[in-house]
């Protein structure tokens, strides 16, 4: 009876902040409005729809055996404490996406954003990280690449397979490209980003040499090098000659990422990768709790409009309409194909009872999902015209400052050129012009609610250990995803000639690793050259990557529910499927055929070839217009390719479960064995595995 | 009394920590050893923390 009351009053109010947020129109709104809808959707979401769907829909089974149970071998199947395995969950789910998604989507205002990441999270993104994590612990773990082929056929499984490729591919290059912006004529983050190499290689060798394994001890060492290393590119941007060094354009930072991304794809991973993804883990929770703690201490309000006139597709920061943009644009946070690796990759080896599969699943991408409410609210808090300063491109708001701010506050966001070089002056930076990616205008938002939580005068310091925490996870994952994608691409050509199927033989290593880092590399390097920032075309083609990933997860799991006889539960993962079909396949479209050449990549290659046959462009530009121009069409190649992908994958899902409804033979149901939990005693465990 | 409650509770929340950082999966490494394969000698601690990373770094295990 209390218990119904509590849950009433949570639906109150939550939907009474959901309508607050939803229908307010004043000059500012708190952030606690955002906070607080956010906690009770969260809640309402986990108490009730995660409930029914583990029980109704998944029928989880807490007598039934683990993999981690059954095959117990003390190293990588190990039965493991619900909590432990969900902050591994959820360390392995959070990347930098949740932080950037959202910072850029804040160009249509606060609320679709918001409203996109709750109703997608809650709805989609959950529902498809919990299902996939539970169908993957009911087969020993496999993988969704697996899974794909053998409960729906070899196209599925190819598909999974070229998809995860191309999404490495693009999410690497987009990765790297807001590292790049990042570091851009910034000495000061350009040598603190420099500096966390030795420092990984640092607490690598300490981690393998002089105290093996003390993971924790070899991370508070390099935590506070890192510390140390933000503090110290502070002396460096003040020193003179050593300013000049680190203050480097877009171009040859480009080919300094593309360097690094060979050369740690290739290096053992204890030496580099290893320790630093110890130390970006411990940075992502420490600054994410540090985040929350900020948010609800501050309460601050929130400058930018509920909705701005860029619903219609001008958007300076990437072309094109609310719908079907949004969707696109923030992918982590809502619903993000990647999950889907992660939750059958490590996470389901370690799970001791089919019950924890609701908490980790469903759980660490709710937290995922606050991560990208939080990042919406950083982004938010920063007066408009600030926010569109930073984050526009010159090619769209004009290459002066001047001309910047007279383009910004025309559309009704007022700023200043001493507005933007006093904050530019208090971050420690040159300039926060045209500073696109998301990364630095996040790092102006922690930085300002940081320093007003935590420290008034120390606002350059936040800023840098901002930008700093940021470059340290997207380059472990810019790092661990080369590699993963030099394992599958040596996995394909091992196909064709034997030798390179070795993993561990140095030729194909080094083959394979290239064309991986090639292909990453070349979209980041025409995404530096781009004057109108890159970030407008990359940022599109990674979330219809993502989108198309979810989308592949979500059709294996419809086709495994139908193929299990519950047909008429099928909709909790074919409702999300369809809407991603819908999203992915309309943003396809327009990026296509669109005549504005601000959203439609073949409208932008023919403006472009039309003003250099017209001698319209100044000869920087010219020289490198037709690299430009081959690109937007190679990337409309690209986005129809992922768009069929997704469509044979789901034509492939109706075919088997139309063979269902009509009684004709499918492949078999590939779950392990039902073993009762108690039929493995203590004895027992890993007796399978010996 | 309180004061073992309290040197429990500090004990629980280290192995958590330690737990979570991956700390202690040599001694369970060692333990399962001890349990299931009594007759052949265990892993340095250095070997199976190499290949810890090694097969940690072979699938997906970190994302965007």
């Amino acid at each position: 009876m209390i218990k119904t009351a509590f849950w009433i009053l949570v639906a109150l109010v939550g939907a009474f902040a959901v309508g607050g947020i939803a229908l307010h129109r004043g000059e500012t709104i708190n952030a606690m409005w955002i906070v607080v809808a956010a906690l009770c959707i969260y809640s309402l979401g986990y108490r009730f729809y995660s409930a029914w769907v583990a029980a109704k829909v998944l029928s989880v089974d807490a007598t039934r055996a683990t993999p981690a149970l059954r095959l117990n071998n003390g190293r990588d199947f190990v039965p493991t404490h619900r909590w432990i395995v969900f902050g591994h969950h959820f360390a392995a789910i959070a990347g930098p996406g949740p932080l950037i998604g959202p910072t850029l989507a804040a160009q249509f205002g606060y609320l679709p954003g918001t409203l996109w990441i709750l109703v997608g999270g809650v709805l989609g993104g959950c529902v498809q990280d919990m299902t996939i994590l539970f169908l993957s612990t009911r087969r020993n773990g496999r993988s969704l690449g697996q899974m794909a082929r053998d409960e729906l056929g070899p196209v599925g499984g190819f598909a999974a397979m070229l998809g995860t490729l191309t999404i490495m591919i693009i999410l690497i290059a987009v990765l790297g490209l807001v590292v790049v912006n990042a570091m851009k004529h910034s000495p000061w983050a350009t040598s603190t980003v420099f500096a966390t190499i030795p420092i990984a290689v640092l607490i690598g060798l300490y981690l393998r040499n002089i105290r093996p394994g003390r993971v924790l001890e070899g991370s508070l060492i390099g935590l506070a090098l890192l510390l140390l290393a933000v503090v110290g590119g502070g002396w460096v941007d003040s020193h003179p000659t050593l300013r000049e060094l680190f203050n480097l354009d877009g171009k040859p930072l480009a080919w300094f990422v593309i360097g690094y991304g060979f050369i740690a794809a290739v290096l053992p991973v204890w030496l580099l990768l290893a320790p630093r993804d110890y130390l970006s883990t411990f940075l992502k929770l420490g600054t994410v709790l540090l985040l929350a703690l900020a948010v609800i201490l501050m309460r601050p309000e929130i400058h930018m409009p509920a909705v701005t006139q860029f619903i219609d597709g001008s958007g300076p920061i990437f072309g094109g309409a609310l719908f079907p943009f949004v969707f696109i644009t923030i992918a982590c946070g809502a619903i993000s194909g990647f999950h889907a690796l992660v939750s059958s990759g490590t996470t389901p080896k370690l799970i001791g009872n089919e019950a924890d599969v609701r908490m980790i699943g469903y759980g660490s991408m709710m937290l995922e999902s606050g991560v990208a409410v939080m990042a919406m609210i950083a982004a938010t808090l920063l007066q408009p015209g600030v926010y569109f300063a930073i984050n526009s491109a010159p090619g769209i708001v004009g290459v002066t400052a001047e001309a910047a701010v007279a383009t910004i506050s025309g559309w009704g966001f007022p700023v200043t050129v001493e507005q933007m070089q006093f904050l530019a002056k208090e971050m420690g930076e040159s300039t926060l012009f045209a500073r696109t990616g998301g990364a630095p205008s996040l790092a102006v938002g922690m930085a300002s609610i940081f320093s007003s939580a935590f420290g008034e005068s120390m606002l350059a310091i936040w800023y840098h250990f901002a930008i700093m925490f940021e470059a340290v996870f997207i380059l472990t994952t810019l790092d661990a995803g080369t590699r993963v994608g030099r394992f599958m691409l040596q996995d394909a050509l091992g196909h064709i000639w034997k030798p390179m199927g070795e993993t561990s033989w140095y030729p194909s290593v080094l083959i394979a690793s290239a064309l991986v880092v090639a292909g990453w590399g070349y979209f980041l390097y025409i995404g530096v050259v781009d004057p109108n920032g890159g970030i407008n075309i990359l940022w599109p083609l990674f979330g219809i990557a993502n989108q198309l990933l979810a989308g592949i997860a979500l059709c294996v799991a419809t086709g495994i529910l139908i193929k299990q006889g519950k047909l008429r539960y099928c909709w909790v993962t074919a409702a999300p499927l369809a809407w991603l079909a819908i999203v992915t396949t309309a943003a396809t479209w327009e990026k296509v055929v669109s005549s504005d050449p601000r959203v439609g990549f073949l409208a932008a290659a023919d403006s472009l070839a039309a003003k250099l046959a017209a001698g319209a462009l100044p000869e920087a530009q010219a020289a490198v217009a037709p690299q430009l121009i081959f690109n937007q069409r190679l990337d409309a190649v690209l986005a129809v390719l992922l768009s069929l992908i997704l469509w044979v994958v789901i034509a492939d899902m109706v075919r088997v479960s139309l063979r269902v409804v009509r009684g004709q033979p499918v492949p078999p149901n590939s779950e392990a064995p039902h073993v009762h939990i108690n039929s493995i005693g203590p004895s027992k465990i890993g007796a399978e595995a010996a | 009394m309180n004061m073992q409650r309290l040197t429990l509770w500090v004990a629980a929340t280290w192995n958590t920590i330690r737990s979570l950082a991956t700390d202690d999966a040599y001694d369970k490494y060692l333990a399962h050893h001890a349990q299931a394969h009594a007759g052949s000698p265990p892993m340095s601690r250095r070997a199976f923390y190499l290949q810890q990373q090694q097969s940690k770094w072979t699938g997906v295990s970190r994302c965007c």
